[in-house]
């Protein structure tokens, strides 16, 4: 390549002693009791396509400071993107002037010290892909898409950054971080047919663009002209999307106040929390681990802790729920310093062993517009979207029209009929990614899919 | 281990990358220095970058500067839980070379990064060409020379102090408390975003917006049961802290506390079908899902396929004309005009003035929303209403590290002839349920089939409100359930509503967005028991 690889001079992201040298500088003009400072940065690379062309793509660049400061129990934060002295001062000029406005916030928690965080190398990613590498991939799905008669839309990006942070107790963490992920929906130009493929990795070269387009092209090609199918309670087969889609639900529900307070599932009739409760099939583990092997996790929280491995589900028992430092003081436990990392355990079924081993049952790809309906059940509502199919006798038979289902994550993990391996998936809705979450497919009884969608 | 000298060398190396075109925000966070269309700084930045990008070889390139301060405070019962103060300010450049698009951006503001970043935006498109079947055009615009506008806000919120905001947020949540509410949260949220953007067709645009959002929530307990009353009446709006004031929180307060404690008492629906009476502060975010979003152009068109969806309105020969949205009363306007709307602008985010134009007509489909690029999809239309194929000027980016693209304008139902309100059709209705409020709410990426909930549901008997239901949510399909409407408000009853964040794209990018209704009726619509689909 001739071309220069990055956009931009200097590079995509501020280095440790940059991020240092800047957190130093507003540090240094702090007068609050108590001051913390977060510095991140990044560049960040995406091209779209559609109607098999690219559509639009964008690079950009840049660095955001934020202050928080403390006088005594008032608190308050400030953030510009804006480097210079003059502007530093005065972000730590506004975040003091708002803090001493603020009211006493009986529940602040003091800054910690020095933290010693475990040692992990960097990424090797240092720059975003150029715009000729990722016209490259795009083709990789287009042409053949066009080849088949079909119109393939996606998108994909790329990031590089750094984020670290730094207060006047001595504490400093620094972590530079990469990440790509990309998705494509290839539809039939009758707009009959829809599928979907998508991934997330730890870095771009990690990214298979033609495998992705193929597995969109079948799916796509086999979906065309569904039927409607009663809508009901149903044996489903979902793929390790839609797992995700189910389960990252309940990790969004597992704060411990709300549980303490009676206003969650995980509130036990009569007071207190469920922890000790069996609450799903006792094959269900779920865990965050910042070191696990296949989802770098940050290593320390934005308050500085540093991130340990957390169980939350052991054999279907709930251990763990998410306490911050000042609830978890007040309750006499440990504060939860979880990751953005998210494994499910799984079984040895594959998708096709579980399809040969239903005899009327649906095939479900991913899940759309997932909304909470109810939070004392973790019920939440949503449809199915590119690629659903009725399983018969064992096989699949045809294509399906979407359905919305009525559904609780904590209700299908109890219904599990089998498992298989875990693996990483892009389950944003958006398709930018996100933390890694490693997830198997499930087959499940009794899913609830409540009415038919025409939608394709 | 890194030393003092270290960290002096790495401070140079961050601003020698080029001479500094200086900070034209001089005193940043509390009272930046206002952008005008005479400033020199924002003109020098503006012509340096597209005389990079004309020079790189671009037909055609826009620059935006951005500075977009946010303001949240946040607090929970009798404590602030959060006071945040941001800003970004940034640049970026759009460029069409040989009809491919390619954008950069950055927030390093120095002349040597604003030509580098321009001319990566260049290179960028042409790298695009490779993957390019046919080329990408905009509709005719002419320069609208220099410009500037600004939302019609009374009392700038970043100029009003903490103290006061924090002092109506604890006074409302001290009520909410007094009146039964277990747990109180309430919010405000204000954005000011000044946008220059100048383009090579000769238009230098400078704009103020600002936005404010006071918000609440009261949740009540009971015996295992919870349940939450959100402020939905007061909706955000681009207007100043004026708004907030006009919200009345403390004087609210209590109602919202009472209605909550009133839901854990409320009978859970039985499901059925119902005459639905819905509220303007409901029906706007079915408004939102149903009509403003199928009727995006770039959705119709397969754009938008990989995330927000595609439309059933498409492709547009088979519904432009001819396809019934409602009943003849049903007449839906796509506007940037309304004043202290969402999405009120001067211009869009590439030089367009917005105009208002029907969506839904006499109850048929008229239009979709258009940007200069879209506009020309749909030629064959406007040449035979005798219209000029111009864009409705839906161009938007959230920042200015974001490329422009389509996004909603104000959809509005129009209000009817006859003057009613949400009392005379409650009256007129037998059997139902009047829904007010927004609650949880799922449509399908074609934006047939959707759910909706609310914050409070009434029963409504022989004409009367006789008590409240609880765990209510409607399913229906978008063409049936407003065929289905046989009622509507008059203009007295018309209210307008509306959303800080509506995501759309990738990377997705948030926008803010006004819906105005009056009360409507629907005839039996399918009503589910959202505490029993367990």
């Amino acid at each position: 390549m001739s071309k220069p690889r990055s956009l931009y001079a200097p590079a995509g992201f501020l280095s440790r002693e940059e991020s240092e040298a800047i957190a130093r500088r507003a540090l240094a003009s702090a007068k609050a009791d108590e001051t913390r400072v977060i510095v991140s940065s990044g560049a960040r690379a995406n091209t779209r396509f559609a109607d098999n062309q690219v559509s639009t793509s964008g690079d950009n660049y840049d660095a955001t400071i934020t202050v928080r400061s403390v006088f005594g129990k008032r608190v308050a934060n400030a953030s510009t993107n804006k480097l210079d002295d003059a502007s530093l001062a005065a972000l730590v000029a506004t975040s003091e002037a708002l803090a001493r406005l603020a009211p006493e916030d009986p529940e602040l928690m003091p800054e910690l010290g020095p933290q010693t965080y475990a040692a992990r190398p960097d990424p090797a990613q240092r720059e975003t892909p150029t715009p000729e590498q990722r016209a490259a991939a795009v083709r990789a799905v287009t042409e053949p898409a066009r080849a088949a008669g079909l119109v393939s839309t996606g998108y994909m990006q790329s990031n590089v950054g750094s984020f670290a942070i730094a207060n006047n107790k001595g504490l400093f963490a620094y972590a530079r971080g990469a990440s790509a992920a990309m998705s494509t929906t290839v539809r039939t130009p009758d707009g009959t047919g829809s599928g979907w493929a998508g991934s997330a990795h730890e870095e771009w070269k990690d990214l298979n663009a033609a495998t992705l387009g193929a597995r969109a092209i079948d799916k796509a090609v086999r979906s065309r002209n569904p039927v409607a199918v009663e809508p009901g309670r149903y044996t489903v087969i979902l793929e390790p999307t839609a797992v995700a889609n189910l389960v990252q639900l309940i990790v969004g529900s597992l704060n411990a106040r709300s549980a303490d307070e009676g206003r969650s599932f995980f509130s036990k009739p009569g007071g207190g929390t469920k922890i000790g409760t069996k609450v799903v099939d006792e094959r269900v583990t779920i865990v965050s681990d910042p070191m696990d092997p296949e989802g770098r996790g940050g290593l320390f929280t934005g308050e500085g802790l540093p991130t340990q491995r957390i169980v939350w589900v052991e054999n279907g028992v709930i251990k763990n729920l998410q306490y911050d430092r000042f609830w978890a003081q007040k309750q006499g436990v440990s504060p939860t310093a979880g990751s953005n990392v998210l494994r499910m355990s799984g079984g040895d079924s594959s998708v096709e062993q579980m399809i040969a081993s239903t005899e009327r049952g649906i095939l479900v790809t991913r899940l759309w517009y997932i909304r909470g309906v109810d939070p004392r059940t973790i019920l939440f509502t949503g449809l199915t979207r590119d690629g659903t199919f009725l399983v018969e006798n064992g096989r699949i038979t045809k294509a399906i029209k979407n359905f919305r289902w009525n559904e609780s994550p904590i209700f299908m993990l109890n219904n599990i009929e089998a498992m298989g391996k875990p693996m990483r998936v892009n389950s944003s809705e958006g398709g930018e990614g996100g933390g890694a979450v490693i997830v198997p497919p499930i087959k499940a009884r009794d899913f609830n899919f409540t009415s038919l969608s025409d939608a394709v | 281990m890194t030393t003092r000298r270290d960290f002096v060398k790495t401070l140079s190396a961050i601003t020698v990358g080029g001479t500094l075109i200086g900070d034209p925000f001089a005193n940043l966070v509390g009272q930046p220095r206002k952008p005008r269309v005479g400033d020199p700084l924002f003109r020098e930045l503006a012509m340096v970058a597209l005389d990079a990008a004309r020079g790189a070889g671009a037909q055609y390139a826009d620059v935006r500067i951005s500075n977009r301060q946010s303001q949240g405070i946040s607090t929970r019962e009798r404590r602030v839980q959060g006071l945040q103060s941001s800003e970004t300010f940034g640049f970026g450049v759009r460029a069409l070379v040989d009809g491919a698009w390619g954008f950069a951006a950055s927030s390093r503001l120095t002349r040597d990064e604003v030509a580098t970043v321009s001319r990566a935006a260049v290179s960028q498109a042409r790298a695009n060409k490779a993957a390019q079947l046919r080329p990408h055009q905009l509709a005719p615009a002419t320069s609208v020379g220099d410009v500037e506008w600004s939302s019609p806000a009374r009392i700038d919120p970043f100029t009003v102090s903490i103290d006061d905001k924090v002092g109506l947020l604890l006074a409302a949540n001290e009520e909410a408390l007094k009146a039964g509410g277990r747990f109180v949260t309430s919010n405000m949220q204000f954005v000011k975003d000044e946008k220059t953007l100048a383009t090579t067709d000769g238009s230098f645009i400078v704009q103020t917006f600002i936005r404010s959002q006071p918000s609440m929530t009261v949740t009540a307990v009971k015996d295992g049961d919870f349940q939450t009353r959100d402020s939905t009446e007061i909706q955000p709006m681009g207007r100043g802290y004026e708004h907030v004031l006009d919200g009345k929180l403390v004087e609210t307060a209590p109602m919202w506390a009472s209605e909550a404690v009133q839901k854990l008492s409320a009978k859970p629906v039985e499901v059925g079908r119902y005459d639905l009476v819905l509220h303007p502060s409901h029906l706007m975010l079915t408004i939102h899902e149903s009509i403003g979003h199928p009727t995006e152009l770039d959705r119709a068109m397969g754009y938008e396929a990989n995330f927000a969806g595609t439309s059933f309105i498409a492709p547009p020969a088979d519904f432009l004309g001819k396809f019934r949205y409602g009943p003849d009363f049903m007449n839906v306007q796509g506007d940037r005009s309304q004043e202290g709307s969402l999405a009120q602008c001067g211009w869009d985010d590439e030089g367009v003035k917005p105009d208002d134009f029907l969506i839904v007509k006499n109850g048929i489909f008229n239009d979709y929303q258009t940007t200069r690029e879209q506009a020309l999809w749909l030629d064959w239309w406007y040449k035979r209403n005798g219209e000029p194929t111009r864009s409705h000027g839906c161009s938007f980016a959230e920042s200015w590290s974001d490329v422009q693209f389509q996004r909603m304008p104000n959809v509005s139902l129009m209000p009817g002839e006859q003057d009613l309100t949400w009392d005379d059709l409650v009256a007129a209705t037998d059997r139902g349920i009047g829904i007010k409020g927004r609650g949880s709410f799922s449509i399908d990426q074609q934006r047939y089939n959707a759910q909706f909930g609310g914050q409070v549901f009434y029963e409504i008997r022989g004409g009367k409100i006789v008590g409240m239901l609880k765990d209510v949510a409607y399913q229906m399909r978008t063409p049936e359930f407003w065929n289905a409407m046989d009622m509507i408000g008059g203009k007295r009853d018309y209210q307008l509503g509306g959303t800080f964040n509506d995501g759309k794209g990738q990377p997705s990018q948030s926008n803010a967005v006004s819906h105005g209704c009056p009360t409507t009726r629907h005839k039996q619509i399918n009503v589910i028991n959202t505490g029993r689909s367990q």
